[in-house]
């Protein structure tokens, strides 16, 4: 199948579908369950679309989603609202500004900008922490959740493979 | 301009900017989200609509997601403690003999401590009621540790009530809605609950920080604390009962101590949440509104400034007398009185110049 320049990228499949799956995701790994006394990892699964959807091509409705998405996991997590909101922005807007040079490399590379890009959320989510509670997180509860976060690089990659060429106007 | 060589060239920069300016916009709007948060404050006022109506909405869909998962983790156990039936036996049996002595020792015990409570007079905080729920949903992230219960204001849960576990203290609920509650783990980051070290009776507040093991931090005394002491709730500040358990102190790896959780021993499936607000609730508001101060009496029998207390029955209705009145006779004193102008009021001396008129 290909694409055409004039074929715009259909919204409901680029955006509304991934943010549904990743919501549901959330949801899923939020069950009280431990395994062999181990609890689940708690991965950010809307850092997929931000860095994704950063990727593809710049995007009106795009911004808009990740900000409902980071309000979901604030208010489903039960922490600040608005924290993930703006962690999931800063880093959708870090990779928007930095596409023009992850375009066309290769897989690891694009697996390191997008742990680059998580490290970015990570650390937003800590300086608003920290001033909101005047106190500091755990370091090492945060490097776990950016391992969990930066291995789901592969539905990124899957995202971008999928719609990249749907719009040549922004490669 | 070779980005505008073609016909949907032309359409790139405006889609762009348009982009930019919706990435702003919806920066600006979370930044004034984050900033209206009240989410450290934990007041009912507080937790919005919003998080209402989603824990509404998230407490059965938690329950049904949890529930294969229960369902398995069940499967499972039951059929470990079938295929070990007989080493577990066997091994009950050696409990079961180390627990018969103690169960004399605590019968001993609590008859000593009866018999002491009786001879001191020592009255004993009455049973708190508590609410059973289980938890639906977990979020174990390093910004937000919380659980969601599938019981809410419905069944009497109100902001502020600790929650425990089958071995030990979990939070406290910070929101509610008509049919589920929001837990704040002592692990979160925004958690501080005043301990004690059962051992040397030291205070310290504990403090989460999105870790599995939260913080003993303001650890006053020498010799505070040593490794595996318990640690109970201490009840200061009136926020948790006093004696809820904890945990144990452990030396972190950065040289601080922690504390080991007893709830975390196992998985948190059902809780119990505690319907304590305050010591207050546990007196008796009749006995203390009836409460009366006693007379004090200056060496001038004529400047009591509150009366000696007369009998239930006895008492008047509390009318404050005109300022202008006279001196109460002494019948009228039984009951408290304001107090007499001359006994409150600095003798009137020669009046002053005014020295504090507002500014010329």
């Amino acid at each position: 199948m290909s694409f055409s320049a004039a074929r715009p990228l259909d919204p409901w499949r680029w955006i509304g579908v991934p943010a549904l799956l990743c919501t549901g995701a959330t949801i899923l790994l939020a069950a009280p369950i431990q395994l062999f006394g181990l609890r689940l990892p708690e991965p950010i699964f809307p850092m997929v679309c931000a860095f994704g959807w950063a990727v593809i091509r710049p995007s009106i409705l795009a911004p808009v989603v990740l900000l409902v998405l980071g309000l979901f996991l604030d208010i489903y997590w039960g922490g600040a609202l608005g924290l993930w909101a703006v962690a999931l922005l800063v880093a959708y807007a870090v990779t928007l500004a930095m596409r023009n040079m992850m375009t066309g490399q290769s897989r690891p590379m694009m697996w390191a900008w997008y742990a680059g890009m998580t490290v970015v959320a990570m650390m937003t989510g800590y300086l608003i922490t920290m001033l909101d509670v005047k106190a500091a997180p755990s370091v090492v509860a945060v490097i776990w959740q950016l391992l969990a976060t930066a291995i789901l690089y592969p539905f990124a990659h899957r995202l971008i493979d999928r719609f990249e060429d749907a719009d040549v106007r922004f490669r | 301009m070779a980005l505008r060589q073609d016909s949907f060239g032309e359409l790139k920069v405006p889609l762009t900017w348009m982009a930019v300016v919706a990435l702003i916009v919806c920066g600006v709007v979370g930044v004034s989200i984050l900033l209206s948060d009240r989410r450290e404050t934990f007041q009912t006022e507080a937790y919005g609509a919003a998080r209402q109506a989603v824990d509404t909405v998230s407490a059965p869909v938690g329950g049904a997601v949890a529930a294969p998962g229960r369902w398995t983790g069940d499967l499972l156990g039951w059929l470990r403690s079938y295929v070990a039936v007989a080493h577990e036996n066997r091994r009950l049996h050696k409990v079961m003999a180390g627990l018969q002595l103690q169960a004399d020792e605590a019968v001993r015990l609590r008859d000593e401590n009866e018999r002491l409570r009786a001879m001191l007079g020592v009255k004993t905080d009455p049973p708190i009621p508590m609410v059973t729920a289980r938890s639906v949903s977990d979020s174990r992230g390093p910004f937000a540790n919380a659980r969601l219960a599938n019981a809410g204001s419905d069944a009497g849960v109100v902001v502020g009530y600790p929650v425990l576990s089958e071995r030990g203290l979990v939070g406290r609920i910070v929101g509610v809605s008509r049919n589920a509650s929001r837990i704040l783990l002592l692990t979160d980051v925004a958690s501080r609950t005043p301990v004690m070290i059962d051992r040397s009776n030291a205070r310290a507040i504990l403090t989460g920080d999105g870790g599995p093991n939260p913080k003993l931090d303001y650890l006053r005394g020498r010799d505070a604390v040593h490794d595996g002491d318990r640690v109970l709730t201490s009840g200061d500040g009136g926020v948790l009962p006093r004696g809820l358990p904890v945990g144990r102190a452990v030396k972190g790896l950065d040289g601080r101590w922690r504390v080991v959780l007893d709830a975390d021993a196992s998985a948190i499936d059902w809780i119990r949440i505690l319907k304590f607000k305050d010591y207050s609730q546990l007196a008796d508001q009749q006995a203390l509104a009836a409460t009366r101060l006693p007379p004090v009496i200056t060496e001038n029998p004529d400047d009591r400034i509150i009366g000696t207390p007369a009998p239930a029955a006895a008492t008047p209705p509390a009318k404050a007398p005109p300022a202008s009145a006279p001196a109460a006779p002494p019948a009228q004193k039984a009951a408290p009185v304001v107090p007499a102008p001359r006994a409150v009021t600095p003798p009137q001396k020669a009046p002053a110049p005014p020295t504090a008129g507002p500014a010329q």
